[in-house]
C-alpha cells in the first residue's frame, strides 16, 4: 500500500469511523443501565432520514441546515428510543425482540414519511450536508496534519468528544455509578434507593440521541439523501464496536475507528496493488467477516454488563 | 388466565392493536384507513369493496405466494427459538438456499422428477450449512448466535451478488438467464385455476414442513432434547444431553426450512437467479410470523397466511395514495406488541383479580 | 425502655396466599429480637414491609412511637431502618467504596469524592471492629467479608434499626460467632437488631427476644432467657420435633466410589480442587463439608462429568469413570440430586412427567424409534407421584414451575432413586425447605444407604452433615483437611478444620483399612 492512498484513505476513514462510535457510545449508556439495544441500526434510520428531510428542507433558507438536522436527528432518535424504553422497561418486553421489533419498523417508517412528504421511496436530495474544513495551523503539521486536520469532517470532532464525555460521566460521577449499578445488579441499585426505570431510562434515551445523531452525520456526510438503505447495517457494526470496546468509551474509539477504516479500504482497494486483484464484494464483506473473527477472538472473554438484557422485576415475588 | 388461552388471546389482542396504530398513522398522515381495510379484504379474496366485485381468485393465488416463504422463515426462526436460539439469520440463509438452487437449477440437466428435488434439497442442503456456522461458533466458541447471525445476512447478500455476477454470468447485472422448465415449480393446473396467478406447487413442500416442524418438536425424543435445550441449557446438559450437538442441530435444520424458502421462491416466483441490492426482508417476516404464531406449528402457518396478505395488498394500497410500507408499520408493531405479552398480561390479569376477589390459597 | 418499632396487626396478601395475617411485632430499643419460622411463614415479608419493599394490606406501623408509612426503601432509610440481604446485593465488580456510597455518594462537584468516601468508610470500619478494606473489589473478598460489606452500608446510612436476613446461612462456625460478637457491639453503641432466623442456637446465643412465626401468624413472642430450644421448635413447627435423625450404624461394604489425586479448576481458571483424594464405599454415608466456595462445586462436577479435570482419576466400582460423558457415567449407576434445583435439576417449563424421563427419554419404553410414547411417560410419572408423594395442582402435566420448592425437590429425588444408581450424589438436598419436606427426604437418603449405595453427602448445612454422615470429610480450599468419624467429631473441630486452621490425618481414607466405627 503506498502511502500516499493511506493518507488520502484517511480522512474517509474518519468520516465512516465518527457514526460508528457515536453509536456504539449509545449502545454503551444503554446497555451499561441494563437495556440490550439491538435497535440501534433502526434509531440510526430514523435519525438519518430525520436528519436528511431538515437539511433537505432547510437549505434554501439557512446556511446551517445541516447542523439543525444533526440536532434533529439527535432529537428523533430520543424520540424512537422511547418506545424501546416502554416496552421493555416498563412492559418487561424481551429486548431483542423490542428492538428487533422496532428495526422493522424504523424501515416501515421512514420510507412512509418519505412518500408522504417527498411522494417517492428516498428524500430528496440535498445540495450540501455537513461540509469539510480544515483547522488552520494544525492542518500544516506533516503526515498527522492530513490525517486528521485537513479536509475533514468535523463530526469525526464531535465523536471524539463524545468519547471523552461518556467517560467522564461513566466512571466519574454519581449518575454513572449509579447506571452502571443498574446493569450489573439492578437488585442492588434499588435496595439502595436508586430508581432503576429512571436509570434505565436515562440510558436508553440517551442512546437514542447518540444513534439518532450518528445516523444523522452517516447520511450527511456519506450520502446524498436518505434512502432505505443509507444505513445498511451500521447500526449492527456499532454494536459490534460496542463489543469489541469492551463496553468502555475508549476501546468504542478503537473499534469504531478499526470499521471506520475497513470501510474505506473498501472503497480504495482498487488502488492498491495487492488488493486490487480482489473482487469488490469482497471488500463489502470484510466488515462483516471481521466482526465474526473478533468476535472468535473475544470468546468467552465477554465482559457486558451482568444484568444486560434480563428482565427486571421490582417486586421479588 | 391459563397458558393455554394466553397463546391464543395475547397474539390476537397484539394483532387488533396493531391495526389500530397502523390505522392511527394512516389517520395522523391525512389518508383514509378505509381504503387501507378494502385494500386488505381486496388482497385476501379479491373481493372488491368499494367497486362491488365478487371473490377472485388470482387473488388468493397471489396471496398463497406471498405467504409461502414466509411461513417457512417462520419456521426457521421459531425452530431455533425452541432451542433457545435467537437467530436473525433467515435472510442470509434463504438467500444461500437460493444460490444453491441457482446452481443445481442451471448446471444440471435432469428429468423434471429428478431435477426439481434436487433443486429443492440443493437449497435445503444450503440453508442448512449456512445455519449450522452460526451454530458451530455458538455450540464452540460461544458467540452470541444474535450478531453472528445478523453479519452472516451481510456476507450471504455479497456473496450471492459475486455469485451471480461472477460465476453465472448475468446479461443485465440483475439476473441469470432463465431456469430450464424441469427445475421449476411452476404449475399450468394452479394457474388455470387461480386466474392465471403465479401460484404453483410450492405450496406442498411449504405443508410438508409445517408437519414436519410439528412432528419432530412434538413427538420425537429428537425435539424433547432440543427443547430441554431450549428451556434450560444447564438442566439438559446435567441430564446427559448433548448440549453443543443439539443446538448446531437445531440452528441447522432452521436453516433447512429457509433455504428451502429460498428455493421456493427462485423456482416458484422468480424462475431466475437474481442479484439483491439489499435483504428483502423475509428473515424479518419469519421473526413477525413465529413469534405472533406462538413458535407452534398451526400459528406459525395461520400468521403466515396474515402477513402474507398484508404483503400482497401492498400494491392494492400504493394504488389507493396510502404508502405501501404501512403493512410493515403494521407487522413491526404487532411484533412489539407481542414483545409487551408481560405488560398485556399483567393488564388483563389486573383486570381479571377486580373481578375475583382474592381468597387464601392452599399451598400445595 | 420503651419500643422503638411496632408493627401493629399486618396483614399482607400475596395472589394466593396471605402471608402475613393480622401480626403485631414490638421491638425494645437496644435489644436483639429475632423472628423465627420456617420457610414460607412469613418472617422475610414482614420485615420486607418495614423496610418498604412491600406495602402492607391492613394495620400501621409505628417507628420511636410516632405512626410511619414506609413507602419504599428511601423512608425506610430516612427512619433509620437498614436490611442486610439473604442474598448479597452487591455488584461485583465495584469496590467496597463504591457499593457503600452507591445512590449518598459524597460530591466535590459534578464527581464522586471518593478519597472522602473511602475515609468515612475506613473510620467507620474501625468503630464497629470490621476490618474491611474500603478500597478492595467485591468479587476478591470472603463472603463474611462481604456480609461486612452489607452491615457498613446500613451503618453509613445511619440506620439505627437493623434487619439480619438470615445472616448465617454462609458462615463458618466460628464466623458465625464473629458475627454474634459485632452484632452484640452494635447493640452496646445503641442499635437496635432484628434478626430473621430459622437456627434455635443462634437465637439462644444472642437474642433477647423471639417472636416466632408459622403459616403467615405469629404464634407468640418469649423472652429467650425464660424458653429452651425445644420449646421454640416447636412454636415453630407447631408438634413436637425430633431433632436427630432415626439411624442405624452403617454396614460399609466395597468401595463404591474412588477419587485418586483430582485437579479441576474453577470458573476463574485457577485450581479449585487440588490433589484431592476419597473415596465412599456401599451402605455409607460420606458427608463433605466446607464453607461455600471450598471446591465442592467443583468436585461434584468433575465427578458428574459436568466440568473436565486437569489430572487425577475418577472410579466407579473399579471402572475408570475420568474422561466418560454425563450420560455414560449415569448409565453406568451414578446419580445426582444437584445443589441448585431449579438450575440444574429440573426443567421448570417441561411438565412433572417430562421431567421425570430427562435422563431416559429416549430410551424404551418412553420412546420407540425416535417418538415419544406418551402413555408409558404419563404412567411413570403417576407411579412416581405415587409412591413418593409429589403433590401438584395437575399431576404429571403440571409444569414444574408451578410446583412448590419441597415438591419441585421431592420430584428430584424420586426421579433419581428411581433409577437406583450405586453411587449417590446429594448436594444440598433440602436447602430452602420445611421441616416436613426436609424430615422426608433425609429418610428416603437414609433409606437408600440401607440399601448399600455409597452416597456423598455435600451440604452446607453443618447440622445435615452431622446428622446423616457415617464419616465426615472436610473441604478447605480444594483440599481435604481431615476425614473424621461423624460419632466422634463436634461442631467445633469442623468448624476449625473448615477455616482452615485445623488438619487430621486422613484416617481411613484409602481403601484397604475397615472405617474406624465399624
Amino acid at each position: 500500500m503506498t502511502f500516499e492512498i493511506f493518507l488520502q484513505m484517511f480522512p474517509i476513514a474518519l468520516m465512516f469511523s465518527a457514526p460508528i462510535i457515536l453509536t456504539a457510545l449509545g449502545g454503551l449508556f444503554s446497555e451499561r443501565s441494563g437495556i440490550v439495544n439491538i435497535a440501534l441500526e433502526g434509531i440510526m434510520m430514523v435519525g438519518a432520514f430525520t436528519g436528511a428531510t431538515i437539511t433537505v428542507l432547510l437549505e434554501n433558507s439557512t446556511p446551517a441546515a445541516a447542523w439543525i438536522g444533526l440536532l434533529g436527528g439527535l432529537l428523533a432518535g430520543i424520540v424512537f428510543s422511547l418506545l424501546h424504553a416502554v416496552a421493555s422497561i416498563n412492559l418487561k418486553a424481551d429486548q431483542v425482540i423490542s428492538g428487533t421489533a422496532l428495526n422493522i419498523l424504523a424501515g416501515g417508517l421512514t420510507v412512509y414519511l418519505c412518500q408522504i412528504i417527498f411522494h417517492q421511496q428516498r428524500t430528496r436530495a440535498f445540495s450540501y450536508g455537513i461540509k469539510k474544513l480544515s483547522v488552520p495551523g494544525l492542518s500544516k503539521i506533516p503526515v498527522l496534519g492530513r490525517m486528521f486536520f485537513d479536509q475533514v469532517y468535523p463530526t469525526f470532532y464531535i465523536a471524539i468528544a463524545m468519547v471523552l464525555l461518556t467517560w467522564f460521566v461513566v466512571y466519574k460521577t454519581p449518575l454513572g455509578l449509579r447506571m452502571r449499578a443498574c446493569g450489573e445488579h439492578p437488585q442492588a441499585a434499588a435496595s439502595m434507593g436508586i430508581n432503576v426505570s429512571k436509570m434505565r431510562y436515562f440510558g436508553v434515551l440517551v442512546s437514542g440521541a447518540l444513534g439518532g445523531l450518528g445516523g444523522a452525520v452517516m447520511v450527511l456526510t456519506a450520502d446524498i439523501q436518505y434512502t432505505l438503505v443509507s444505513i445498511h447495517g451500521t447500526g449492527f457494526i456499532s454494536l459490534a464496536s460496542l463489543v469489541f470496546g469492551r463496553w468502555n468509551p475508549f476501546g468504542v474509539l478503537g473499534a469504531g475507528f478499526f470499521f471506520g477504516f475497513s470501510t474505506a479500504l473498501s472503497f480504495y482497494a482498487k488502488d492498491i496493488p495487492l488488493l486490487s486483484g480482489l473482487p469488490g464484494e469482497f471488500f463489502y464483506i470484510l466488515p462483516y467477516l471481521l466482526t465474526i473473527i473478533a468476535l472468535l477472538f473475544f470468546a468467552g472473554k465477554s465482559v457486558g454488563p451482568k444484568a444486560a438484557g434480563q428482565i427486571y422485576e421490582s417486586g421479588e415475588r | 388466565m391459563s397458558t393455554r388461552k394466553e397463546k391464543i388471546v395475547l397474539p390476537l389482542i397484539a394483532v387488533l392493536l396493531g391495526f389500530l396504530l397502523g390505522s392511527l398513522i394512516v389517520i395522523l398522515t391525512g389518508r383514509s384507513p378505509i381504503s387501507m381495510y378494502a385494500a386488505i379484504i381486496k388482497g385476501f379474496s379479491g373481493i372488491d369493496i368499494i367497486n362491488g366485485q365478487p371473490i377472485n381468485t388470482r387473488y388468493i393465488g397471489e396471496f398463497i405466494i406471498q405467504a409461502m416463504p414466509i411461513i417457512l422463515t417462520g419456521l426457521s426462526f421459531a425452530f431455533a427459538s425452541r432451542t433457545g436460539l435467537f437467530s436473525i439469520g433467515a435472510e442470509g440463509q434463504l438467500m444461500i438456499g437460493s444460490i444453491s438452487a441457482t446452481a443445481v437449477a442451471l448446471l444440471v440437466q435432469a428429468p423434471k422428477a429428478i431435477h426439481l428435488p434436487l433443486v429443492l434439497l440443493a437449497a435445503i442442503a444450503g440453508g442448512a450449512l449456512w445455519g449450522a456456522i452460526p451454530g458451530f461458533l455458538k455450540a464452540r466458541y460461544n458467540v452470541h448466535e444474535v450478531v453472528v447471525t445478523i453479519m452472516m445476512n451481510y456476507i450471504a447478500l455479497h456473496f450471492n451478488n459475486y455469485v451471480i455476477l461472477n460465476i453465472f454470468g448475468s446479461v443485465d447485472r440483475v439476473k441469470t438467464a432463465p431456469f430450464p422448465e424441469t427445475a421449476l415449480l411452476k404449475s399450468p393446473f394452479l394457474e388455470s385455476i387461480t386466474r392465471n396467478s403465479r401460484l404453483n406447487w410450492g405450496f406442498i413442500p411449504v405443508l410438508i414442513a409445517v408437519l414436519i416442524f410439528s412432528f419432530i418438536i412434538n413427538k420425537t425424543t429428537f425435539g424433547f432434547s432440543l427443547r430441554a435445550v431450549g428451556y434450560n441449557k444447564d438442566a439438559a446438559r446435567y441430564a446427559g444431553i448433548k448440549v453443543n450437538r443439539n443446538i448446531i442441530a437445531s440452528m441447522a435444520i432452521a436453516g433447512a426450512f429457509a433455504g428451502l424458502a429460498g428455493g421456493v421462491i427462485t423456482v416458484g416466483t422468480f424462475n431466475f437467479g437474481r442479484v439483491i441490492q439489499a435483504a428483502e426482508g423475509y428473515g424479518f417476516d419469519g421473526i413477525a410470523v413465529a413469534l405472533v404464531g406462538g413458535s407452534e406449528a398451526t400459528g406459525i402457518l395461520l400468521a403466515g397466511l396474515l402477513f402474507g396478505g398484508l404483503k400482497a395488498a401492498q400494491p392494492l394500497m400504493q394504488s389507493q395514495g396510502i404508502p405501501r410500507e404501512i403493512a410493515g408499520i403494521i407487522q413491526a408493531s404487532i411484533v412489539l406488541f407481542v414483545a409487551m405479552k408481560y405488560g398485556i398480561k399483567m393488564v388483563l390479569d389486573k383486570f381479571e383479580r377486580k373481578q375475583v376477589p382474592t381468597t387464601e390459597g392452599e399451598r400445595v | 425502655m420503651s419500643n422503638i418499632v411496632e408493627m401493629l396487626h399486618i396483614t399482607k396478601d400475596f395472589p394466593g396466599i396471605r402471608a402475613n395475617d393480622d401480626i403485631t411485632l414490638q421491638v425494645e430499643e437496644r435489644s436483639i429480637h429475632a423472628l423465627l419460622g420456617e420457610n414460607g411463614a412469613g418472617k422475610s415479608t414482614l420485615m420486607s414491609i418495614l423496610f418498604g419493599l412491600y406495602q402492607p394490606d391492613a394495620g400501621t406501623i409505628r417507628i420511636r412511637g410516632k405512626e410511619v408509612k414506609v413507602s419504599d426503601p428511601n423512608v425506610a432509610t430516612a427512619l433509620g431502618i437498614g436490611m442486610v440481604h439473604q442474598h448479597f446485593k452487591l455488584v461485583h465488580n465495584f469496590t467496597v467504596t463504591e457499593n457503600i456510597i452507591l445512590g449518598m455518594e459524597p460530591r466535590k462537584g459534578l464527581l464522586v469524592d471518593m478519597r472522602t468516601a473511602e475515609q468515612k468508610v475506613e473510620d467507620i470500619s474501625k468503630l464497629y471492629g470490621l476490618a474491611v478494606d474500603p478500597r478492595s473489589k467485591i468479587e476478591e473478598i470472603s463472603v463474611s467479608m462481604q456480609q461486612r460489606v452489607e452491615i457498613l452500608k446500613m451503618l453509613y446510612r445511619d440506620a439505627e434499626i437493623l434487619i439480619f436476613d438470615e445472616p448465617t446461612a454462609v458462615l463458618t462456625p466460628q464466623e458465625i460467632h464473629e458475627l454474634m460478637q459485632i452484632m452484640r457491639r452494635l447493640v452496646e453503641e445503641g442499635k437496635t437488631i432484628l434478626l430473621i432466623t430459622h437456627k434455635l442456637k443462634e437465637i439462644k446465643e444472642v437474642a433477647d427476644v423471639c417472636s416466632v412465626l408459622r403459616r403467615g401468624k405469629l404464634v407468640g413472642t418469649v423472652p429467650v432467657a425464660d424458653t429452651d430450644e425445644e420449646r421454640m421448635a416447636e412454636m415453630m413447627v407447631g408438634r413436637q420435633v425430633s431433632f436427630h435423625v432415626q439411624k442405624t450404624l452403617a454396614k460399609p461394604g466395597d468401595v463404591l466410589l474412588r477419587v485418586e489425586g483430582l485437579n479441576v479448576k474453577n470458573q476463574k481458571g485457577v485450581l479449585g480442587v487440588k490433589n484431592l483424594s476419597l473415596s465412599v464405599r456401599a451402605g455409607e454415608i460420606l458427608g463433605l463439608c466446607g464453607i461455600d466456595g471450598n471446591g465442592q462445586t467443583e468436585l461434584v462436577q468433575a465427578i458428574t462429568g459436568l466440568t473436565k479435570v486437569e489430572s487425577g482419576r475418577i472410579f466407579l466400582r473399579d471402572i475408570d469413570i475420568t474422561h466418560l460423558s454425563i450420560k455414560e457415567r449415569s448409565d453406568l449407576g451414578l446419580g445426582h440430586i444437584p445443589e441448585d434445583r431449579q438450575k440444574h435439576g429440573l426443567v421448570l417449563d417441561f411438565t412433572l412427567g417430562e421431567n421425570f424421563i430427562i435422563h431416559n427419554y429416549y430410551k424404551e419404553p418412553f420412546a420407540h424409534w425416535g417418538i415419544l410414547n406418551k402413555k408409558a411417560i404419563l404412567e411413570n410419572a403417576q407411579r412416581l407421584i405415587k409412591e413418593f408423594d409429589v403433590r401438584s395442582g395437575q399431576g404429571a402435566i403440571t409444569p414444574a414451575r408451578a410446583m412448590s420448592g419441597g415438591n419441585q425437590q421431592k420430584a428430584i429425588v424420586a426421579r433419581e432413586i428411581d433409577r437406583s444408581p450405586d453411587v449417590f450424589i446429594v448436594v444440598q438436598p433440602t436447602r430452602g425447605l420445611d421441616v416436613g419436606a426436609i424430615e422426608y427426604i433425609h429418610k428416603r437418603i437414609i433409606g437408600e444407604r440401607d440399601k448399600n449405595k455409597a452416597i456423598l453427602l455435600v451440604s452446607l448445612e453443618l447440622d445435615e452433615i452431622m446428622d446423616l454422615s457415617d464419616r465426615i470429610a472436610v473441604i478447605y480450599n480444594g483440599e481435604i483437611v481431615g476425614i473424621v468419624d461423624a460419632a466422634e467429631t463436634n461442631e467445633n473441630e469442623l468448624g476449625l478444620m473448615m477455616s482452615g486452621a485445623l488438619h487430621k490425618a486422613q484416617e481411613a481414607a484409602q481403601t484397604g483399612r475397615e472405617p474406624a466405627h465399624v
